[in-house]
């Protein structure tokens, strides 16, 4: 592709571009770094929460709302993208992408752009291109773009890098207090939601999670925070896009990480949610946490980058039979891998 | 020696046009593709052709599978067909499965429908098709 098209305003290509990306088509690069130069507009809002607790109901709630709930003028209505990602299948290489099924209502507004990623063997909670696929969207002009993770446990953490704020799903029964303790991906919310609140067991579910963020940030007296105290800066009319408006009323230097209660089938509580974007939009830009955050990003990024450019260097460079032999020898248990991949790189080195 | 170039694979739409009760028949289908390595975009049932043609666009699928039980598929599936030209996927197939009395496939098939498969079609059929069909895989 020699030049830009309007991305924006034509699906097809922008659907096309991002499967070449997703194939790691290399002809995409220079568009792909034009598009990366022209973004950090965006709002990235990440989504993540064990299997079945309605991540995908919750993110077509939050979509549908965002689209109606400022303006009644469609021209100047946010554009709201979606990724969403299922894993692919281990065995097959195949996956099934279903979380389309839960996004039916949006289907007819022009102003949302859904696109469903297998994770293709990536193990963090997304695929190897989703944070390409997200620097085209925001380069393209699209204003909030929501991602949804793989169903999450404790591993999956990934989309920390990718998002600016990290929304945490849980659903009433999913764990016990234990399981909420244990944290994995707790550690990375900037909110916490407790959707299907109007289920059995939602109390109990809020007061785990709340111990245990309690645990986290034991100054933050978190139960009152998320009553009135961290929410207070953001007003309903802030702007969702990052442009550079006053930063949040009470300049908060720390984020108290707030447990909202929602019903995303009914909408129930999705108003709250989206207040609570904005005051965490505020805080990021207030405490200089949204920058740092970003430049630690940038960094692991190049550095996976740059081990996948080593590896493959090193790869291209080896003899068929020297790699089998070494991967013989690591089988046999002659040698341990870290020695294997020593001799790998060893071998490739000046060569 | 150079790394296994990766393998791209086919992305597949599969829908439920109209108002079938269930989609237990897409489901199969969905699962074997994914089983042949296919990533199968799944929309859920009661699908009109404009949600049907507007996946297909967003997604950048190979090819759209139609399941389809309520008998409605002689006025369903070509408009389908039709709203995926007008939005400029002529050149995506499209194939049908569920209930689909054998004199209606030559008229599906004149109206774009790509391939038809009635019940207990092997699956490894459908497979194929969807491979010889898709060869300009962009």
């Amino acid at each position: 592709m020699t030049q830009s098209p309007d991305l924006a305003s034509d699906r097809r290509a922008l659907a096309r571009l991002i499967t070449r990306i997703e194939n790691g088509d290399p002809a995409t690069r220079d568009l792909v770094a034009r598009l990366y130069a022209s973004a950090g507009q965006a709002r990235v809002i990440g989504i993540t929460g064990p299997p079945g607790c309605g991540k995908s109901t919750l993110v077509a709630t939050l979509a549908r709302r965002l689209r109606i709930r400022q303006t009644p003028a469609e021209s100047s209505r946010p554009h709201v993208a979606i990724v969403a990602v299922d894993p692919s299948s281990p065995f097959s290489g195949g996956a099934i992408l279903g979380d389309r099924v839960r996004m039916r209502d949006l289907s007819g507004d022009a102003g949302i752009f859904i696109r469903s990623m297998a994770s293709r063997g990536a193990l963090g909670g997304l695929a190897g291109a989703t944070a390409d696929v997200v620097s085209v969207l925001d380069g393209a002009g699209f204003d909030v773009i929501l991602i949804e993770t793989v169903g999450a446990g404790q591993l999956e953490v990934d989309i920390a890098r990718i998002a600016q704020t990290v929304i945490v799903v849980e659903a009433p029964g999913a764990g016990d207090e234990v399981q909420a303790v244990k944290a994995g991906i707790l550690e990375i919310a900037d909110i916490v939601v407790v959707n299907k609140a109007d289920r059995e067991g939602a109390a109990q579910t809020i007061a785990a999670l709340q111990s245990a963020l309690d645990v986290s940030q034991p100054e933050s007296a978190g139960a009152v925070a998320h009553k009135h105290g961290a929410l207070a800066g953001a007003r309903a009319s802030d702007a969702l896009r990052n442009t550079k408006t006053e930063a949040s009323a009470t300049g908060d230097a720390q984020w108290r990480i707030p447990i909202l209660k929602t019903v995303a089938l009914s909408g129930e509580g999705i108003e709250a949610v989206l207040t609570a974007i904005e005051a965490h939009a505020g805080y990021l830009r207030a405490s200089g946490e949204g920058a740092r955050r970003r430049a630690r990003a940038v960094e692991q990024d190049v550095r996976a980058r740059l081990a996948d450019i080593l590896a493959r260097r090193a790869l291209a460079t080896i003899g068929r039979e020297q790699y089998d032999a070494l991967m013989a020898a690591t089988v046999a248990r002659a040698i341990h891998p870290a020695e294997a991949a020593e001799q790998l790189m060893n071998a490739s080195w000046g060569k | 020696m150079t790394t296994s170039t990766q393998s791209r694979p086919l992305r597949i739409l599969i829908a439920k046009p109209g108002l079938d009760g269930h989609d237990r028949g897409a489901k199969v289908i969905a699962r074997a593709l994914r089983d042949a390595g296919m990533e199968v975009i799944y929309t859920g049932l009661r699908q009109t052709p404009e949600m049907i043609a507007e996946a297909a666009l967003q997604e950048d699928v190979d090819a759209v599978g139609l399941s389809i039980l309520s008998g409605a598929h002689k006025s369903l599936l070509p408009r389908i067909v039709q709203v995926m030209r007008e939005r400029g996927l002529g050149d995506v197939p499209v194939f049908a499965g569920g209930i689909i009395p054998n004199e209606d496939v030559a008229d599906l098939k004149s109206a774009g429908i790509a391939g038809v498969f009635g019940p207990g079609t092997p699956i490894a059929d459908i497979v194929s098709f969807i491979r010889e069909h898709t060869p300009a895989h962009h």
